[in-house]
């Protein structure tokens, strides 16, 4: 077997694993495990552009926000049904990607940080300022008549526990093998290799800026997917996930699970997400063992859980 | 010479840097096919101009042509896909990557734009270009295990695999041992054959054993240009950059 056709099966293993865990798991794991495969694909969009192209944002929560706000101010006000409105989150998204980029990208570093976060902040007072039509931190909760899917002629409801878990995976599926064929791309290389040395790729005849913007572009659709699938397949959309703390949360999971490796976001979530569950069921300082683990962690595995796996053991690992 | 066209011409072209004007008002032709030297003392502007050739840095005025089009505003991304190569001083390589990849990363940008599937002619080009420069059987290593004298071959081979039409390498013998600047000197001939090089370099014996025609820089302007036996004998040249008389 050729090293793709392995992570390729390695991939598909994974899927089928998550599956199953489907008709395995009780209610209540299957229900985190519903929001963690959502989150994930967040995570996969933020490490397109932070691990493979190198762009250290802390505004990825703007486009996860708007991808739940696109979806959900238009199912709550306008009345749009499921399909429109993911389009509308998918598309608020992008767009929003376009303009940022084209203005972020002048800057690099620790300036690329800033001018991320102002643009998150600005987004994010928005949706506190528009309190009438997003009700702010209360947040907007989605009737049951904008949660009902139809599908082949079929008509599904997505407060179904069932129909969200196997929706979250179908996401995840699709944005991960999309992903892996990506940066298995000529433009996944041109990537990886811009964030190793942007001057030299300039110098081969690369247009630096062009594939820096494609990649943020494409890195927001997918965060801006994660929102809306959110908002629609859980019925809520609030302020909260448009702060800085959903501009953190991603850059934590992608470094724990492994930079630059498209397994990695899905470990790394799943790892904080229970992590955080486990430990706040014994103690209210649940955020020190949380903090202990994650710096035991760094400092053992400084690459991520799926970035020590393919450093250690299995070297084709993409 | 003269007789040949000029593949690249610099006008009036000058870049300052607050008070001191690094390149100042040079004119500057290459003609095609030549092989030419670029010469002169630690900080008389060698690399600067040739930055401002290859667009690394844009110029404060004066313009640059490539076969008589004005491509001073191009941004350097454009001058090396309109076959402006550039090798780096200080070696630039991908180390992570396999010295097949990092050709390889010069040789797919060609067909990017023509979006025909072509794994296979980028393979063949980057393998074409590391037999070339004696780097085929470390195709599959990593980047950076290899010597310091055969990461500069890489630097060299990715040049090659843009397959450029004028081909700019800046002080490409730093660091080399004896043995390895006796093999550069007959990688650069026999590339000399097909495409226009031009050499920035303070090995002097590279440089008479290479160059057909030198120019000589200092503080900015152009001292001297001409044959080899021209500059020796130019006593400018002679004060600015050789010291005494050899």
């Amino acid at each position: 077997m050729t090293p793709g056709t392995k992570a390729l099966w390695v991939h598909l293993c994974l899927v089928v694993l998550l599956f199953a865990l489907n008709f395995l798991l009780p209610e209540y794991h299957r229900g985190i495990l519903s929001r963690v495969m959502v989150l994930s694909v967040f995570a996969m969009g933020y490490n397109l552009a932070f691990g493979y192209a190198g762009m250290l944002s802390l505004g990825h929560a703007m486009f996860f926000a708007a991808g739940l706000y696109g979806a959900g101010l238009t199912a709550y006000h306008l009345g749009w049904s499921v399909w429109p409105a993911f389009g509308a989150g998918f598309a608020a998204g992008t767009i929003l990607a376009v303009i940022a980029g084209i203005l972020a990208l002048r800057t690099k570093g620790v300036a690329f940080m800033i001018v991320t976060l102002m643009f998150a902040q600005t987004f994010y007072l928005a949706t506190l300022y528009f309190t009438t039509y997003t009700r702010g931190e209360e947040g907007l909760v989605l009737p049951q008549s904008a949660r009902a899917l139809s599908l082949f002629g079929i008509s599904f409801s997505l407060t179904d526990p069932t129909v969200r878990y196997m929706l979250a995976l179908v996401l995840l599926a699709l944005v991960l093998f999309a992903l892996l064929l990506l940066v298995r791309s000529s433009f996944g290389r041109a990537l990886v290799a811009i964030r190793e040395n942007e001057e030299r790729m300039r110098m081969l005849g690369y247009d630096v800026f062009a594939n820096k913007l494609s990649a943020l572009i494409v890195s927001a659709a997918v965060c801006a997917s994660a929102g809306a699938a959110y908002a629609l397949l859980f019925g809520y959309a609030g302020s909260g996930f448009a702060s800085i703390q959903y501009s953190i949360l991603p850059l934590l999971w992608v470094l724990l699970g492994g930079a630059a490796t498209t397994l990695g976001p899905i470990f790394g979530t799943l790892f904080m997400f229970y992590a955080v569950d486990i430990t706040s069921s014994y103690t209210d300082a649940y955020m020190v063992v949380v903090g202990l683990a994650l710096i035991l962690l760094i400092l053992y595995f400084p690459k991520g859980i799926a970035g020590a796996i393919r450093e250690r053991w299995l070297p084709w690992l993409p | 010479m003269a007789a040949l066209r000029p593949l690249l011409a610099t006008e009036r072209l000058s870049r300052s840097f607050g008070g001191l004007k690094a390149v100042d008002n040079v004119d500057f032709c290459l003609a095609e096919g030549e092989t030419r030297a670029l010469i002169g003392p630690n900080g008389a502007g060698k690399t600067t101009l040739v930055s401002l050739i290859c667009g690394r840095m844009p110029a404060s005025t004066g313009r640059v042509l490539l076969e008589g089009r004005d491509i001073s505003r191009l941004p350097a991304h454009k001058r090396v896909r309109q076959g402006i190569a550039y090798t780096f001083q200080i070696t630039s390589i991908f180390a992570n990557l396999s010295v097949l990849d990092n050709v390889a990363l010069a040789a797919q940008r060609q067909f990017l734009d023509e979006r025909s599937s072509s794994r296979g002619r980028v393979e063949q080009i980057s393998l074409d270009a590391l037999a070339q420069v004696g780097l085929a059987p470390y195709a599959l290593q990593r980047a950076g295990s290899l010597s310091y004298g055969h990461q500069r071959l890489v630097e060299v081979a990715m040049g090659l695999a843009l397959r450029p039409r004028l081909l700019i390498l800046d002080e490409p013998t730093q660091g080399l041992s004896d043995g390895e600047i006796e093999t550069f000197i007959a990688l650069i001939r026999a590339v000399g054959e097909f495409t226009t090089v031009l050499l920035i370099e303070h090995n002097m014996d590279v440089v008479m054993a290479l160059a057909e025609r030198i120019t000589v820089m200092d503080q900015g302007r152009v001292l001297a240009e001409g044959t080899r036996d021209e500059i020796r004998a130019n006593p400018a040249v002679q004060r600015a950059y050789l010291g005494s008389v050899r």
